[in-house]
This record gives structure tokens, sequence and C-alpha cells, in this order.
């Protein structure tokens, strides 16, 4: 818990320096090119850009976490955070449903590969997540809009009112992160059909069902969920490049759009925020694993009981 | 004096006798490549690529930058194999052109990923103490942000372009290669022959980079080959995004950003860039399977 607040505060560091050293003079984004000299440098005194580094960073951080206030967008002039409303919900709608189908499709999958090991479908599909990773997810994107959209014509190409807008670019989504589910899952479960202790629940007499799910998928799921909960920033990174393509307003697209002009209040406050969840999946997965392996949940309360 | 002429009889024995070892061992590790399949596969791949981004301006029928010389958005026919686009480009020479720009993209981002990765990774590893401590600290907190997110952040910093790109992709990607080499050299500093060196009043540079990094190098070509398709997406994904290639450029990912906007009535825009970066991310990914089989049979995949 503690190191994830260093963490979220070092991040909160690296994200200020990063764009406080960022060349280019904000003002030059706020006003005319014909504002005269002096009125520039009032601006900015009024702005405080003068302060020195740690000033302005604890300034900036003060405000988010007492007033949750990001500051004002330069280009659009509004404060950040409402920019932020209506485009987090959208991205987690994106993100959440990407992550729940792609739970649905890797664990089966994998388990059932695995099991099935070098039989037609297991090749099959190990060709086929192969196959995906070498493709880019933009190109894929493109090619479900093609084959959806413009051939087939029954999902709409681009927008975000309502539920057949999701349909594609969650699709997009998961198939530029399953694989690596999906084959992790496999190679988990592979592992631990090898131990012993699988081999003698066999040797008991253990039905097979209650084997493979007890013994099994139980031990497999501890590396499988810390894997999930990693992908989840893999998923906020994806979701930029599918956001772009079906023109869906979200986190993605707002961060794509404020590093082209250049506005650097809303550049901070999505990465902020995108590496708090990460440092917070992060957590969350590390008590998923205390959850399900009684080995780690002994070690982290201190010893035995 | 005669002690010094030990050393030198010496130091000259266990080098001959390590070379002979390497090439037998280089030998056989490249007979096994060339009946490993996948490498192979992968090999031919790219060498395909190689003969077009090296003869690209013979075997494409246009230059990439020639506008006009058919009817925009020709589909595709006899003339034009991939269309044209909406400047009427010959796709087909754009696509052959891109070539070029993947091959370099590949070779740059491994070469700095390469050089950043593996010199914070020996020193850290050999040195150890508060500089491996401030290194593991700003690699677990690159990790707190996503990888392509904070190249995004780079790039806004050194601003747009390829070559930019690529830098920010590898001052993102660099901690890959790190990570692995420190561990590496945390094992191999206490073995005899780095003693052994150190008793000879080796400097420390010498030992990192003569002594260690040749044990470092099997795994090194490993994580080369196994991070380069990556990289490419990588690349060509900000180049997607638009902060890659600029306009007149053959890029592929540039163009399939370009091809979106007429999806709906051009699609061989967005096909066939699609299918040359598939193919070349394939071939690299076949030849890096194939190398790791080779050289760390450890790795190979179940």
């Amino acid at each position: 818990m503690l190191q994830g607040v260093l963490l979220v505060a070092a991040v909160s560091i690296l994200v200020f320096a990063l764009l406080y050293m960022m060349p280019g003079d904000p003002i030059n984004m706020m006003v005319d090119r014909k504002v005269p000299e002096a009125k520039r440098m009032q601006m900015a005194e009024e702005l405080g850009l003068y302060d020195p580094f740690q000033e302005q960073y604890f300034r900036w951080i003060g405000n988010i976490v007492i007033e949750q206030d990001f500051g004002d967008s330069v280009r659009y002039k509004t404060p950040v955070i409402d920019l932020m409303k209506d485009r987090i919900a959208r991205s987690l709608t994106l993100c959440g449903w990407s992550l729940i189908i792609e739970m649905l499709i890797a664990l089966p999958m994998g388990l059932i590969c695995a099991i099935k090991k070098d039989s037609l479908l297991d090749r099959f599909t190990i060709s086929g997540s192969l196959l995906l990773t070498a493709m880019p997810s933009f190109w894929l994107g493109a090619l479900l809009v093609l084959v959806f959209a413009v051939w087939l014509k029954v999902l709409p190409i681009s927008g975000y009112d309502g539920i057949e807008y999701y349909v594609l670019p969650v699709f997009a989504l998961v198939s530029s992160t399953i694989a690596g589910t999906l084959r992790l899952t496999r190679s988990e479960v592979l592992e631990v059909l090898n131990e012993k202790y699988v081999t003698t629940a066999h040797a008991k007499g253990v039905p097979y069902k209650k084997v493979m799910l007890k013994h099994v998928l139980r031990n497999a799921l501890i590396m499988v969920s810390v894997q999930v909960f990693m992908s989840i920033p893999w998923l906020i990174s994806g979701a930029v490049v599918t956001e772009k393509i079906f023109g869906i307003p979200g986190m993605g697209n707002l961060l794509l759009n404020s590093i082209v002009v250049q506005d650097f209040p809303v550049v901070q406050a999505v990465l902020l925020i995108i590496a708090i969840l990460t440092v917070i999946c992060n957590l969350i997965s590390d008590i998923v694993i205390a959850l399900l392996d009684p080995r780690i949940r002994i070690a982290l309360s201190g010893g035995d009981k | 004096m005669s002690d010094k002429t030990m050393t030198v009889n010496t130091n000259g024995n266990k080098k001959k006798h390590v070379s002979n070892l390497n090439t037998e061992k280089w030998k056989e590790n490249l007979q096994a490549c060339l009946k490993n399949s996948n490498f192979m596969l992968g090999f031919c791949m790219l060498a395909s690529i190689c003969i077009l981004a090296v003869f690209s301006e013979q075997i494409a029928p246009y230059n990439y930058m020639e506008q006009g010389v058919g009817p925009r958005f020709t589909a595709p026919c006899a003339e034009f194999w991939f269309g044209t686009d909406e400047l009427g480009r010959d796709m087909l020479s754009r696509v052959i052109w891109g070539t070029q720009i993947t091959l370099w993209v590949a070779f740059l981002g491994a070469t700095l990923q390469l050089v950043i990765g593996v010199t914070v990774g020996l020193i850290c590893g050999y040195f150890g103490g508060w500089i491996d401590r401030i290194f593991s600290f700003l690699t677990d907190l690159t990790w707190c942000i996503p990888s392509t997110i904070l190249a995004l952040a780079v790039v806004t910093l050194i601003g747009k372009g390829l070559t930019n790109t690529v830098i920010s992709i590898a001052l993102v990607a660099w901690a890959s290669y790190a990570r692995p080499v420190r561990a590496k050299t945390m094992s191999l500093k206490s073995m005899a022959f780095v003693e052994t060196g150190k008793a000879f009043g080796e400097s420390s540079f010498a030992l990192m980079f003569r002594y260690i990094l040749p044990n470092v190098i099997p795994s090194l070509i490993v994580m080369v080959s196994t991070t380069l398709p990556s990289t490419i997406l990588s690349t060509t994904t900000l180049s997607f995004l638009g902060l890659g290639s600029q306009a007149p450029s053959p890029d592929w990912g540039l163009a399939l950003s370009n091809g979106i906007t007429y999806i709906g009535t051009a699609p061989w825009l967005s096909i066939f860039p699609g299918i040359a970066l598939l193919y070349t991310v394939m071939g690299f990914s076949f030849l890096g399977e194939g190398i790791r089989d080779v050289l760390d049979p450890h790795m190979k995949s179940q």
C-alpha cells in the first residue's frame, strides 16, 4: 500500500517534469501572436510560470488532491475535469467490456487447449494467437470496419451513442490483447497439470471434472489473474488506437489531440490518471493473488496463523 | 620478467582456446539454424523484404511521391496492382518503398535499445549498490505508465518525426534488455574467470565489456530477435497516430491511417500496407522463434 502511494507520488513528479521540460511557451498557445511582450510576461507571472519547479509542482498536485482541480485546458479554456468526465465513462465502457469478453474467451480456451494439447484445436488456436500478436491492432480494426460495416453493413462505422457502436471497438481491442492471456492460461495450466498433486488427485480417484476445476484451474488462475490486471494498462494504451479508428471521444482521443496541440494541463492530467489506474490495478492483483493462494496469504499476514 | 611472460602466455592460450571453442559453437549454431524450419521461413521472408528495400528504385514502377500516375482511387487492376490513392499515387510503389522505412526502424530501434539497455544492465549488475537501486526504481516507474502512452509523452517532448518516434520507443523499451542483462551480470560477476581478470588488474570497464559481455551475447541475440516485432509494431502505431513519419513518406502506418479515412470507398488503401506490415512482422517473429529454439532451448515454447 505504502509502496503504491510512493509510486504514485514519483509518477506524478515524473509526469509533471516531463511536461515542465517541454519546449515551447504555453503562453503562445493561449494568446494571439500580436499580444505584446509585456502582457505575456504579466500572464506568465499570474500563472506562476516563473516559479521554481518544486513550487509549481506542489501547487499543481495540491490543487488536484484537495479540490480535484486539474487546471484549465489551454485549448478549450474549460476545466480539465469537465473535459474528462464524459470521456472517462466512454473509455471505461470500452475497456471494461473488452476485459470481460477477453476473460470469457481466453480462460476456457486456454484450459481446453492445455488439456487437449497438440490436438487440432490447440494448434489452430495457438497459430491464430500468433497471427494476432503479429497483426497491428489498427489494421485489424480497419479490417473489422471493412467487413462488418462496409461490406455486411450490420454495424455502424463510427459513433458512440449506443451499444451497437461499441461492438466493433470492443472486438478490435479484445483481439489485440487476447493472445497473451490465452497463451499464458495455456502454459500455466500445462505447468499445473504436470504437478504431483494433480497426479495424486487422479490417483485418489477424485472425479475428473473436480480435479480440473479445483486443483488445476484454481492454481493456474493465480498467475492468470496477475496477467489480467497487468493487461489493463495495455488495454488502456490499446484504447488510444481503437478510439482513433472508431472515432470514440474517450480518454485516448483526448490525450492524442492534446498532445498534437500541446495542451499541457490535459496531457498531465490524463497521464496521471492512467498511472494511478495502473498502480491500483497492480495493488488489486496483489490482493487477488493473496485471496487465491493460501501460501502467499499466510506469508503476507506474517507467518502461520 | 618471467612472471610477465607467463601471464601473456596463459592469456594467449586461454584466448585462443576460447575463440576456437566459440567458432565451433557458432558453426554448430548456424547449422542448427539452417535446419530449423522457423528460422529458414523467417529468413526467406526477410530476405525478400531486404531485396525490395535495396532495389526499390528499380523494382517499383513509380516513385512513391509521384502524383497523378493514374486516376485517383483506381481499384486494383492490371496496371496498378494495389490501386491508387487520393492523389493518384501508385500504392504498389508506396508499399515497396515502405520496406526501407520498416527496416530502418528495426535497425535503429534495436541498436538504440541494445546500447542503452546493455550499458545500464551491465553497470547496474556489476556495481550494484545505489546505482542499481536508482535504475531499478526508474524501471519500476516506467512500468506505471503503459509503454505506448509513455512513448507518446516522450514524442511530445522531443517532437514528431520517424527518428524521434524510434528514439522515444527505445527510451521506453530499454528496460526489457537491462533487466535480464543485469541479472546475468550479477551471476557472472562472481565466476572464476571474472575474478581471475580482476586479480590480473583488469579495469572494471574491461571486465564488463570484455569478460562479461561476450557471455551475455547469445541471450542478447535471442532478446533482439524476439523484441524486434514489437518495436516495429509500436513505431508503426505511433506513425498511425500521426506522430511518426509525416505526409509524403510511404510509411505503412501513415498509409493505414490515411486509408481508414477512405475505407468505405477505397478499401485497398488500408488492406495492402497492412498485409505488408503483417508479412514483415511475421518474418521477424519466425526468425526470432527459430533463433530462440537454437540458442536458448530452455525457453522452447511448450
